[in-house]
């Protein structure tokens, strides 16, 4: 089922896990998803619908324990560098300054010395962080740390961007910027982007595709192309079609929502 | 005004102490007035006694503080990486812990005799288990992002250890050594008085000894000072290793 336009194939993935006090969950279950290559895919969904540890699944971090996830570069058995990652409490690390920070990773592809300085500047210019390069995350806003650990992944040159709710923890004014900056970063660079979030809006926003996934177990419900014309900015919030999208899918989302309230009840 | 401020304590107690002495609320053998003191402690300082046991004792501490470092990460990093590791010396490790390393020392003197050797290793497990058990802990305590974040930026497990976790371990591995620092100067002055052959703890047993009370109190502060030294140097390279932190 992978060609050179997939970027991503997942295959009758099931996760399970025994927490510490209670009786195993069925983290996912039979998940199936193609993600075309060079497009935006959003995973979208109540908190504990799994979409994390789908992302995590991919990523490498976890075992797989049943089916399967292809990328270009084969089956993913572990963490790799083809498959850059941007997490919601941004994980730099806090003893290097932003731009050992970027360096990190592009010093791990054997870039070094000049070259790898350039390189560096390069996506810390990217992602408007000019002035900041000797600072260190602790002396940053929570916006300027995420722009920072995505100048971090995108220099290592993933071919998959994959982001678990990047933007979870900003305030609104912050968040919206960065959703346009995100897109605009993306539109040059087009990575294959698997974007977790529960904001309906960001992922009608933001994403070619969107997954509606339903909680425990962990399903994907419903796909969505989300294919609308976007704009470099989040004017477009204001269209009927923007409008007219964000209303469906979140018609999805709260069945979702309400479901699992009645089943935890 | 701030070093004032800091200061104005021990001025105050500097002052009261030779209130009270000068005064005959406290008899001089029970405490001798802090003058006394003083003119002792110039006499020790000028006279030749002070400095070599000073050495002596700042020496062994050092040893034993930097034998239990090296030691005492290797474990705790042993314990945090390695199940298997941590099985077999996790029962040890907190079994020793509650136990006062003092109580050795009679152990120590059959194993070692009455030299340098018996002192230096008791210093050593002095300071080894908060070292062991604050590696340990940081080690453990590091964010699993953390490591996520650098395996897929193309970091190896092994580099792993040693780029991120032991840098994130960092800032409570130096509370560790910081108690470490202050239980050398215990276990130095507390074994240096049992195993008495020279030292700062050997002169203060035998000032005691002797009844040369205003000489005793004068070691005491030079313990006192240096072991407060000991933890100001300590504390200024903690905050330039860990400047990163606002």
């Amino acid at each position: 089922m992978s060609d050179d336009l997939t970027g991503i194939a997942i295959d009758h993935l099931s996760h399970r896990y025994v927490p510490r006090t209670g009786q195993a969950v069925t983290a996912l279950d039979n998940v199936s998803l193609t993600v075309p290559r060079n497009s935006f895919h959003a995973l979208l969904g109540p908190s504990g619908c799994g979409k994390s540890t789908l992302l995590f699944l991919i990523g490498g971090f976890l075992p797989i324990q049943e089916g399967e996830i292809r990328t270009a570069s084969g089956p993913v058995l572990a963490p790799g560098p083809e498959r850059g990652v941007v997490f919601q409490n941004f994980a730099l690390f806090p003893w290097k300054t932003v731009k050992q920070n970027v360096l990190y990773g592009i010093g791990k592809r054997g870039i070094r010395g000049a070259e790898a300085d350039q390189r560096a500047q390069h996506f810390i210019d990217l992602v408007h962080l000019t002035g900041f390069e000797n600072s260190y995350p602790a002396q940053l806003s929570g916006g300027m740390q995420q722009r920072a650990a995505l100048a971090r992944t995108l220099a290592t040159d993933p071919d998959i961007l994959l982001m678990d709710e990047p933007f979870g923890a900003l305030d609104a004014q912050t968040r919206r910027i960065m959703q346009e900056e995100l897109l605009a970063i993306w539109r040059e660079t087009r990575k294959t982007v698997v974007f977790v979030t529960h904001d309906v809006a960001e992922a009608a926003y933001l994403a070619d595709t969107i997954s509606v996934m339903s909680a425990r177990p962990g399903r994907i419900r419903q796909r969505i192309d989300a294919g609308f014309n976007r704009t470099a900015d989040t004017s477009v919030f204001k269209s009927p079609e923007f409008i007219g999208l964000v209303e469906h899918v979140w018609d999805l989302v709260r069945d979702e929502v309400d479901e699992a309230r009645l089943r935890s009840h | 005004m701030r070093i004032l401020s800091r200061t104005a304590p021990l001025l105050i107690v500097a002052l009261l102490w030779e209130a009270i002495t000068r005064g005959g609320l406290v008899p001089a053998d029970m405490l001798p007035p802090f003058s006394s003191v003083a003119v002792e402690l110039v006499k020790l300082a000028t006279g030749g006694t002070l400095l070599p046991n000073t050495l002596d004792s700042v020496a062994r501490a050092a040893t034993g503080f930097a034998i239990a470092v090296a030691a005492g990460t290797a474990i705790g990093a042993g314990m945090a990486l390695w199940r298997g590791f941590e099985t077999a010396a996790g029962p040890l490790v907190q079994a020793f812990y509650p136990l006062p390393k003092s109580a050795l020392i009679p152990l120590v003197i059959v194993w070692f005799g009455l030299g340098d050797t018996a002192k230096t290793f008791l210093i050593f497990l002095g300071c080894l288990l908060p070292v062991i058990l604050s590696t340990y802990n940081g080690l453990r305590g590091v964010d699993q992002v953390l490591v996520w974040s650098a395996r897929s930026l193309g970091a190896s497990r092994a580099a792993v250890i040693r780029e991120v976790l032991l840098p994130a371990a960092m800032p409570q591995i130096l509370t560790g050594l910081r108690t470490a620092v202050a239980f050398s100067f215990l276990l130095m002055v507390s074994s240096e008085l049992i195993i008495a052959t020279n030292g700062l703890g050997y002169l203060i047993g035998s000032y005691g000894d002797n009844g040369a009370y205003p000489a005793m109190f004068a070691v005491i502060l030079v313990v006192t000072g240096l072991g407060f030294a000991a933890d100001r140097a300590f504390v200024a390279l903690s905050g330039f290793l860990l400047r990163y932190r606002e």
